[in-house]
């Protein structure tokens, strides 16, 4: 999230699209509902009526995977009935930036495209540069070149009759919730988008964001108090996770996995370090070498040194050009190229999209070690539906984990709040920790890799492993180290900080090997003022919006509204002083902790401040992208069919799908698209009773009661017309599986109108597995999902596919 | 110091948190349950289910609305339970909050089928043996100065307890809120009942029981008759 939970309360309008806060995330609604009772609008935008759109001021629906064209139609809205926000675009964003001649969009394809690699050369998307290297720009937003003018031209087709007939979505209810949700565009009122998997499992997921990111831009809702761009996460911790990058692609801190053409740590920094000639550009990523080297020195401690590239060498680098997401792993595991695996606090077996394939990739394994609190799919997938144990070679090792509240350290909430927890009971049997797991594990690798170094033993017996107090794993010592040290006395400033003391902040990191950091983002919270998100403090701000800086603590620096320094004019007054997040005084800023230190555009007279910096710190220009040249898929969000559709051809462009979507030919990839045998869009979803693929909710009586069987809801018209009944169990099908499930006929679906005809969509949960409840009925809706996601980050699309639904 | 409850539906995203914590508190078993069609579930009230959040699907003024009634025993203020039963030691009323509290005793009564048939909301329910239970109003709990289980979990503010003055204050004030959007809301039975449900639209969308029939709490003659003579109660009964 840009903003965080309890900000939610200070907007004047909530969007809740591509989420459905109510039940995944219900702690949120109180909130939500904070704010209602404060007057605050609540719009529901899903295709099934849900729990969070029967608390909705305003509900509508639309076809799962037509967010861009319902969205686009909003960005015209906006455009056309002058709704933005005119100083805010012009101050704070790249409205104003002029785009390279060489930029275009045709036939459903910006400029550069590669037909044969799929692929776009990006340099296609440039800005016109000064003589300094600096975007040209007209701040007037009326060069015909400059990014707003771009942004109307791209969206002048996305008129609500189009839009209504691709999303099924009337135009009455388009224009209701267009013009309620611009209303925020005004300055001093603020409106929030709440969203989760709804927008991010599809091959244009990351471009969903991007469009209500470019909406939130132009009605100036970013960096305000009940603003910003909110993504609620499917997980309690999986911020955490992704902060410290457990993905393939990213190292802690989101800097960059290396490719092998990225020879040397030099190589390295100077790829991936931003360059700005713009004095007034922050460009805050240019102190990536100091993040980097930091790292490594985390990561390799003494064996770290200049002579050796701080141990850079002893690092995996990506092949170039390979991707190594969950889609490809997979991919590479079914046809044989893996052997070995940890399914580590997971169960793909259920949670992956195209289940069948995950299972069959599985039993090509030599060995699997599962680490899990209960038994599972993944674990025990020799022994599944369709398995014959005799003929599967893999051995699989079982390790006991114990739960979250067994344990002590932290996790990150959506909000990026770093919670420390203590132990509550101890845990059971001889389940233990990860901590324990992973350090008993890296050990064990030194003590293998000493005996017997063979071909590369560096990176095993270079590790920094001393991650113990009594002879036992220490989540106080990596919380320290994810903080940083200095290694050595370091001074800066004219003040010097002691070797083996924790660094205050990321803004203390040096490029030189003197600091340790195994996360710079998190540098600043364990300090030498202690265990900064073990902190329980109940008081809020001066400014009263709920911040409450002394409860936990978040990233970065905590700061708990990012992009704040655009919530004030050029002065650096508030947009709106009623709500305000940061002021200036005329010597410091007040508030939050600000986005920056730096003194406001303008002084008090209107004259531009030599000292200032532009808003957006994070971007190389300064400037938030409402044009984004960065993506695998363009720099402005369109209107692409899901890789199964229920229409012929794209109403808005020439091109069907997203044309850099990864998709799959396997046989076990089967896919179809606008096929009489898969006639109904299908969609997956959780519920507030169940978890994630159930391992740990189908054990629990009380969940189970509540919500014991597999089900698929669908309209009350579907139901008439296949003849069947509610609470009838019926089969759902696709080209690559098929699921029993408790049929619910409900007027909560409702047929679409789509390009002309009739479009029918079903959903399902993806809570259930055949291991438990041992009737083994009860199996995942991923059995049903495709072999194909997002080209930026390769989430599955498992929200938007063709199935068919058959009494049995 | 006598208790209330306010359950505010329009407030209440049936999240189930209040079903779960009753359960858990009073250690109840889960009951196997099968989808019928529904995520209403377990399908009613019974002897391990004192909180069931009962769900509807209704079209309103054109418009489709999912009614939530997070459905408990009302704690009478005169319940009929326990005139009918008319055992102390079976059902009683605890003086200091109201709480209305089903014993053990209650499989001794000869009466059992028509203590049930007497509550106006179709609570009690019985087990085999005939032992009546239902919500307790976490009495225990209460006693010792926290809130209900059902009240501490719920998110959203729609589960509300507490001094029966302060209830019915926020229960007054919250109806006047709750008008200006739905004209038709109403409070049910607010003057007979410690917990009073606010609901947005007619009182029978939500559950066939929601609300006591007309003249339920008026008194009747075996009611009098009870009042007369509490102290021989135990003996009457069986005369009766």
């Amino acid at each position: 999230m840009t903003n965080h939970w309890i900000d939610i309360k200070n907007s004047d309008c909530i969007l809740i699209m591509g989420s459905n806060a109510a039940e995944n995330h219900p702690i949120s609604f109180k909130y939500v509902i904070e704010a209602q009772q404060n007057g605050t609008t609540l719009i529901s935008v899903d295709p099934r009526f849900t729990r969070t759109s029967s608390k909705a001021d305003l509900y509508t629906a639309l076809r799962s995977g037509s967010d861009i064209a319902f969205l686009g139609g909003m960005i015209r809205y906006i455009l056309d009935n002058n709704l933005y926000d005119k100083d805010y675009v012009a101050l704070y964003t790249n409205g104003s930036f002029i785009v390279d001649q060489s930029f275009d969009f045709k036939n459903g394809l910006f400029s550069g495209y590669d037909a044969n690699a799929h692929k776009y050369d990006k340099s296609k998307w440039a800005f016109e540069k000064d003589k300094y290297g600096v975007p040209k720009m007209d701040r007037s937003l009326k060069n015909p070149r400059c990014v707003f003018q771009l942004l109307k031209k791209h969206y002048s087709r996305y008129s609500t009759k189009l839009v209504s007939t691709i999303t099924g979505t009337s135009e009455k209810d388009l224009l209701t919730v267009y013009k309620t949700y611009a209303a925020t565009g005004k300055t001093g009122k603020a409106g929030t988008i709440m969203y989760a998997m709804g927008w991010t499992q599809h091959t244009v997921g990351t471009q969903n964001i991007r469009t209500m990111a470019i909406i939130q831009l132009l009605l100036g809702n970013m960096g305000v108090a009940g603003g910003g761009v909110n993504a609620l996460r499917g997980e309690s911790n999986v911020q955490g996770s992704t902060d410290h990058c457990l993905l393939w692609h990213i190292w802690p801190g989101y800097l960059k996995t290396p490719r092998a053409s990225d020879t040397s740590l030099t190589v390295y920094n100077d790829k991936y370090t931003p360059k700005s000639n713009d004095p007034q550009s922050a460009n805050w990523w240019q102190n990536y070498p100091k993040y980097s080297v930091s790292l490594l020195k985390s990561f390799f401690g003494e064996n770290a040194n200049q002579g050796n590239e701080f141990g850079y060498s002893w690092l995996p680098k990506a092949d170039d050009g390979k991707v190594y997401s969950w889609l490809d792993l997979f991919d590479e595991m079914y046809n044989g190229g893996i052997k070995g695996f940890f399914a580590w606090g997971q169960n793909p077996a259920c949670s992956g999209t195209n289940a069948n394939k995950t299972r069959a990739a599985l039993k090509n394994l030599d060995w699997m070690v599962n680490t899990n609190i209960f038994d599972n799919e993944t674990g025990s997938f020799w022994r599944g539906p369709g398995m014959d144990p005799a003929t599967v070679k893999t051995e699989v090792f079982f390790l006991p984990a114990c739960v979250s509240v067994e344990k002590e350290g932290s996790i990150t909430n959506s909000g990026r709040w770093m919670q420390w927890r203590y132990q509550g009971p101890k845990p059971l049997g001889n389940s233990l920790s990860d901590g324990d797991i992973i350090l008993m594990l890296g050990e064990k690798l030194k003590e293998l890799y000493t005996k017997d170094p063979g071909v590369f033993a560096d990176p095993i017996l270079n590790l920094k492993w001393d991650y113990v107090t009594g002879g036992v794993y220490d989540p106080h010592k990596v919380a320290k180290e994810i903080n940083g040290y200095f290694l050595q006395d370091v001074t800066i400033k004219g003040k010097t900080y002691a070797k083996g003391t924790l660094v205050p902040s990321f803004a203390f990191l040096q490029s030189d090997g003197s600091t340790s950091s195994a996360n710079w983002l998190y540098c600043n919270s364990y300090t030498e003022k202690g265990n900064l998100s073990a902190r329980r403090g109940q008081e809020d701000a001066v400014n009263k919006i709920g911040l409450y800086p002394q409860f936990a603590w978040c990233w970065p620096v905590n700061r708990r509204i990012i992009y704040n320094r655009a919530s004030v004019d050029a002065k650096g007054n508030p947009w709106n002083p009623d709500r305000w997040v940061i002021k200036w005084t005329g010597e410091k800023w007040v508030g939050d902790v600000p986005d920056g230190g730096w003194p406001p555009l303008e002084t008090a007279d209107g004259f531009k401040n030599p000292k200032t910096k532009h808003a957006f710190i994070m971007r190389k220009h300064g400037h938030a992208q409402i044009f984004g040249p960065g993506l695998n898929d363009g720099p402005f969000p369109e209107h692409y069919e899901p890789l199964e559709c229920p229409v012929e051809k794209n109403f808005m462009n020439a091109q069907r799908i997203n044309p850099t979507a990864p998709v799959y030919g396997g046989k076990a990839d089967e896919w179809a698209t606008c096929d009489p045998r898969y006639p109904y869009v299908g969609t997956t979803y959780r519920v507030v009773e169940h978890w994630q693929t159930g391992v740990m909710t189908r054990h629990q009586a009380w969940l189970l009661e509540m919500q014991p069987q597999m089900f698929v809801e669908m309209s009350v018209e579907l139901g008439q017309l296949k003849g069947i009944k509610n609470g009838e169990r019926v089969k759902v099908t696709s080209p690559r599986g098929e699921v029993v499930a408790t049929a619910i006929v409900t007027k909560r679906f409702r047929p679409f109108k789509v390009g002309g005809g009739v479009v029918h969509q079903v959903g399902m949960p993806w809570h259930f597995g055949w291991e438990f409840p041992k009737s083994g009925k009860e199996e995942s809706a991923n059995l049903l999902t495709p072999s194909t996601g997002d080209p930026n980050t390769r989430i599955p699309e498992t929200k938007a596919f063709m199935v068919n639904v058959v009494k049995i | 110091m006598s208790k209330s409850f306010l359950v505010d539906t329009t407030l209440c995203t049936a999240c189930r948190g209040c079903q779960v914590a009753c359960k858990q508190w009073h250690d109840l078993p889960a009951e196997e349950t099968v989808n019928r069609g529904s995520y209403q579930n377990p399908e009613d009230l019974s002897f391990d289910t004192y909180k069931l959040v009962r769900m509807n699907e209704e079209v309103i003024g054109g418009q489709l609305r999912w009614l939530y009634f997070p459905d408990q025993c009302r704690h009478c203020l005169e319940p009929p339970c326990e005139a009918t039963a008319g055992e102390p030691s079976a059902i009683f009323k605890d003086p200091a909050t109201g709480a209305v509290i089903y014993t053990a005793v209650t499989k001794e009564l000869g009466n059992i089928d028509e203590v049930i048939e007497s509550c106006p909301y179709n609570i009690p329910r019985k087990a085999g043996d005939g032992t009546l239970a239902k919500c307790d109003m976490c009495l225990d709990r209460v006693q010792n100065g926290l809130q209900p289980a059902c009240v501490k979990t719920c998110p959203t503010g729609a589960m509300n307890f507490g001094e029966r003055d302060d209830i019915l204050t926020l229960a007054k004030n919250r109806l006047a809120v709750v008008k200006k959007k739905h004209p038709q809301a109403t409070l049910l039975d607010p003057d007979d009942i410690r917990v009073v449900f606010l609901v947005a639209y007619e009182p029978q969308m939500y559950y066939e029981f929601a609300v006591a029939a007309n003249g339920t709490f008026d008194m009747t003659r075996q009611v009098a008759l009870r009042r007369m003579l509490k102290p021989f109660t135990g003996l009457i009964s069986r005369l009766l």
